[in-house]
């Protein structure tokens, strides 16, 4: 790239001849064609003609001087060479050349002198030639050399750099390094790696791969490792303990390369190592801080269910486990007179006993929040042992807390759940508890309650009825049947009490202590009642019309929540007054307590009942707490003396005196205040004989008839029976 | 593996290279036994080769030297080789000296020896890289410091596809360059081939001797170099074989230029 081609133009006071000059132009283009093609000269071959015709003439010019000097053709040998006519043919061609064509072509064919000089200028030529192509050569040869020897050196600085960069990115790395060879050998660690295990590289040369298994690894890391190592994988990541220098643990990262040779063969393991101990610590108070109650500091209830989960998932391990579900009494009281804080106290306090009282294996604590609390107990032999728990947790409790000046008693109610893990599962066993605490609670608080499944399904089967109560109003599944209240004095039928009944279609036929309590709880009983009203009505109607003076009175029962209902009257007039019945064919039944009990307002209302005509009796007399100097004042005629008093007079030879003067003082008081006297539960003959002899007007019970539907009082009124 | 571009290439001179036996033909000296060796063993198998190579050099010639008459002045010369001589920087900062070049050879002793020779040269650089690379190679300070890709280039690839075979994907290459140049550029393409059928049994075994000892090739047809043309409008006469593309003289043409085992090619990108 340094050859700069001579293109000068030569001047035109050349001293050759116009003829002379046409040959030698003629010759430089058979020069031309000789040479061009044996090595590539950067030029046209119009240029390539041009520059060989300002050598002819050079050569021409040499060939005629005086005095006469080989110079030129040593200068033309070289200048070829500088153009890069190159090619090993050129010289043999051009000196060939200029002595078969030159002298012929100058028309100078046998000059001898110019022969001779043409010979020289050609020795000329070719000395300058091979002097020019040989240092050219040798330049070449050297430059090629020199580009060699940089070349290398460069390779080589930039091997020195890359392994500088190599070197400094294994040491100066953050994250921990070590290679090994295939047997596990330590070959080198970097700083980081053992700045993290505390050991020096001497220290770890001595090591192997495998001293540094960790009892808490997990199976994978080295099955993962004999894969590697044997060339099944090229890389796999694990979580790795390590053991520190100092007997620390260090929690890592690791990350484990195969490096193969060329052939693919392994050759090293790199270990790329990184410490994460502190996300490891920070992740354990994060778990833990999830897990746990901040107030208390007891497990919560996410970390409950899981152990639960786990009690369940393992049970291998334990048959049987126990939980009591445990809740203060009263604690919403002090919340509210003493303040959070003093509940929290108390929370706190609480927590700390209950822990206290229960310790052991295989047993946890567990705040659920509010003031709830669960003790696990897996592994337990039967129900007796959570029951002790229990006992041991009241007791623990008993001892009043001292928070700020307070000295606060609590209680607490515990439902307990003890069974089998076969069968059941966590959520039952939660519900069970849950459920067993409320029963605690509703059966008076500071106890505990052990689950029972019986009571269970009563309480299952009460709120399968209650929730279908409506509809079953709706679809008519209930109805209505009558027991004759008989006069004890001559037999006849003087009225008769509607008994509501229940046709389940599950349960079948239900008696009124079945679902009444139940209708009162929902409410469903004012309807029912309502609806029990009007059909009795619409009987003792029917009976009126059919028996006229002989039709007996109904009795319906009232309950307390319908004695409460301000509609009472005016449903029970419109009722009478659709039905068209004399009020004094209806009698209304009411419980002891439903009227002593009460305010103001439902004995009005009974008073406009009885006013309008309607008979008042209390029910189940003598069973309640009457006040008898009230009972003087109320709107009653007629006391119905609970069945249990006949007890007494049931038996033919021998009566209980004690039942026989309660009768008979009932009897005798219900008379000092004109009222007439209903004895219930009349079964046999000398019952009914001794209650007539008692002084007793009516009598009601089996011994008469037993409850049945309406067309049985048609039947007794015609004396069919 | 693959190298990463920035490790060491490797020098080994017991193996002939591309660049040296290249620069033997064309009559140059800067080469060693090995080089020589493979060069004259072909050569006796197949002396059309020496030919050839010049005619691809005349070729580098005639288009730099047209793309400087179309007012180019950058050029990317992709597997530039030994400096023999008749290079791009001397072919067109002989026309115009602030004309620029950028040398690309994967060959470190080529590479070296350019730097060399170049030394002073402010207008010249010299970039060591894998030319199937045109993402690193156009990310180069070499390019960047020194070319303006907002003006047209000449990318050259003279005598160089024939060594990337078509699994290594020439279309894509060709392709990575064109996408970094401005509209008004062009590609210079010569490359040996035949059209099917003209591969003499003499041809094959110089180019299996080749193969052996130096490099694999793929020979294409007119139609197959017309193809890489892709994005790029053919200048008149399109591809051709080497000889007949600008002729200088009578003697670029005739019976032996019509069976010349290569063909070349100019394109210029289109405008958007």
């Amino acid at each position: 790239m340094t050859e700069r081609v001579d293109h000068r133009v030569r001047d035109d006071r050349s001293p050759l001849s116009p003829a002379v000059l046409a040959g030698a132009a003629s010759f430089a283009r058979s020069w031309a064609t000789a040479v061009i093609g044996s090595s590539y000269v950067p030029m046209t071959r119009a240029e390539v003609a041009q520059h060989l015709q300002d050598l002819t003439e050079m050569l021409v010019e040499a060939l005629y001087a005086s005095p006469f000097r080989t110079a030129p053709g040593y200068e033309i040998g070289s200048r070829l060479v500088d153009a890069h006519f190159t090619g090993t043919d050129t010289l043999g061609r051009t000196v060939q050349l200029l002595g078969d064509d030159l002298l012929a072509e100058l028309g100078a064919t046998g000059d001898d002198r110019l022969q001779s000089r043409l010979a020289a200028l050609q020795g000329a030529l070719s000395a300058g030639y091979a002097r020019a192509l040989r240092e050219r050569t040798l330049a070449e040869q050297e430059a090629i050399r020199a580009a060699v020897l940089d070349a290398r050196d460069q390779a080589e600085a930039m091997l020195r750099a890359s392994e500088a960069r190599f070197r400094a990115m294994f040491t100066e790395a953050a994250i921990g390094i070590g290679i090994a060879d295939i047997e596990g050998r330590i070959l080198d660690v970097n700083q980081a790696l053992q700045d993290m295990l505390g050991f020096s590289v001497d220290e770890m040369r001595q090591y192997n791969v495998r001293d540094l298994m960790h009892p808490e690894d997990a199976g994978s890391v080295w099955r993962l490792y004999d894969q590697l190592i044997a060339g099944e994988c090229d890389h796999y990541r694990a979580e790795k303990r390590f053991h520190r220098a100092d007997g620390e643990q260090v929690w890592t990262h690791l990350t484990l390369s195969l490096v193969r040779d060329d052939h693919g063969e392994p050759q090293y393991q790199v270990a790329m190592i990184e410490d994460v101990t502190d996300r490891h610590l920070l992740q354990n108070r994060l778990r833990y801080q999830a897990l746990h109650d901040p107030l208390t500091g007891l497990p919560n209830r996410a970390l409950f269910l899981e152990r639960l989960g786990r009690v369940f998932n393992n049970r291998g391990k334990h048959l049987r486990a126990g939980l009591c579900y445990l809740d203060l009494d009263g604690f919403k009281v002090i919340n509210d007179s003493l303040g959070h804080d003093i509940g929290d106290q108390l929370l706190v306090e609480v927590g700390r006993r209950l822990d206290h009282s229960v310790s052991g294996e295989g047993k946890l604590v567990a705040r659920m929040g509010g003031d709830e609390f669960v003790i696990l107990v897996e592994g337990s032999a039967g129900e007796q042992d959570i029951v002790d728990v229990a006992d041991r947790v009241l007791t623990e409790l008993e001892a009043p807390i001292r928070i700020a000046g307070h000295e606060l008693s609590v209680s607490a109610s515990i439902g307990i759940v003890e069974r089998q893990l076969s069968g059941t599962t966590s959520a039952d066993l939660m519900r069970d508890a849950d459920i067993t605490l409320y029963w605690a609670k509703a059966d008076g608080k500071a106890r505990w309650a052990l689950y029972d499944p019986e009571r269970n399904a009563r309480e299952v089967a009460r709120f399968t009825l209650s929730a279908t109560m409506p509809r079953a109003l709706e679809r008519g599944e209930f109805y209505v049947e009558y027991q004759p209240l008989v006069r004890l004095e001559d037999s006849t039928v003087t009225g008769v009490e509607a008994l509501v009944r229940w046709q389940h279609p599950e349960f079948g036929r239900l008696a009124p202590d079945r679902f009444i309590e139940l209708a009162e709880e929902t409410g469903l009983i004012v309807p029912l009642g309502r609806w029990v009203l009007r059909k009795a009505c619409e009987e003792a109607r029917r009976w009126l019309e059919e028996f006229g003076d002989a039709a007996p009175f109904v009795s319906v029962n009232l309950a307390v929540r319908q004695s409460r209902d301000p509609e009472l009257v005016r449903d029970v007039k419109r009722i009478l007054d659709e039905c068209a019945l004399p009020p004094h064919h209806l009698q209304l039944e009411l419980t002891e307590s439903a009227i002593m009990g009460t305010a103001d307002e439902p004995l009005e209302a009974l008073r406009a009942l009885c006013d309008m005509g309607v008979r008042i009796a209390i029910d189940d007399f003598g069973t309640g707490y009457s006040n008898l100097a009230y009972l003087k004042h109320l709107p009653v005629h007629e006391l119905k003396i609970a069945g249990s008093f006949m007890e007494g007079l049931r038996a033919e030879n021998e009566e209980d005196p004690v039942d026989s003067q309660i009768v008979a003082t009932l009897v005798q008081l219900a008379h000092a205040l004109s009222l007439g006297v209903t004895a219930e539960g009349v079964e046999t003959p000398a019952q009914a004989a001794r209650l007539l002899r008692l002084g007793c007007d009516t009598g009601q019970g089996w011994f008469f008839a037993r409850p049945g539907p309406p067309e049985n009082i048609d039947s007794l009124l015609r004396g069919d029976l | 593996m693959e190298r990463p571009s920035w490790a060491p290439g490797e020098i080994d001179l017991e193996r002939p290279s591309v660049a040296r036996v290249w620069d033997y033909l064309l009559g140059g000296a800067h080469n060693f036994a090995v080089d020589r060796d493979v060069a004259q063993k072909t050569l006796e198998m197949m002396p059309e080769v020496r030919g050839g190579a010049l005619q691809h050099r005349a070729f580098l010639r005639r288009a730099v030297r047209y793309l400087l008459t179309k007012g180019v002045r950058q050029f990317i010369d992709l597997g530039s080789g030994i400096p023999t001589v008749g290079n791009v920087h001397e072919i067109a900062q002989a026309v115009d000296p602030a004309a620029r070049v950028v040398y690309v050879d994967l060959d470190p002793v080529a590479v070296a020896h350019s730097r060399s020779l170049l030394e002073g040269n402010e207008r010249v650089r010299v970039l060591q890289a894998d030319v199937r690379d045109p993402v690193s190679v156009l990310a180069s300070p070499e390019m960047n410091d020194l070319l303006d890709f907002r003006e047209p280039i000449a990318v050259l690839m003279i005598a160089l596809l024939h060594f990337v075979s078509d699994e290594e994907d020439p279309l894509g290459i060709i392709a990575g360059y064109r996408d970094r140049l401005a509209p008004g550029s062009y590609l210079a393409l010569s490359q040996s081939g035949f059209e099917a059928g003209e591969e003499t049994p003499e041809i094959r075994a110089a180019r299996s001797v080749y193969e052996r000892s130096v490099t694999r090739t793929t020979l294409r047809d007119s139609a197959q170099v017309t193809k890489l043309f892709d994005g790029f409008d053919l200048v008149e006469p399109g591809v051709v074989r080497l000889p007949e593309w600008h002729p200088e003289g009578p003697d670029d043409e005739g019976i032996v230029a019509k069976a010349f085992p290569g063909f070349a090619g100019l394109g210029r990108k289109a405008q958007r």
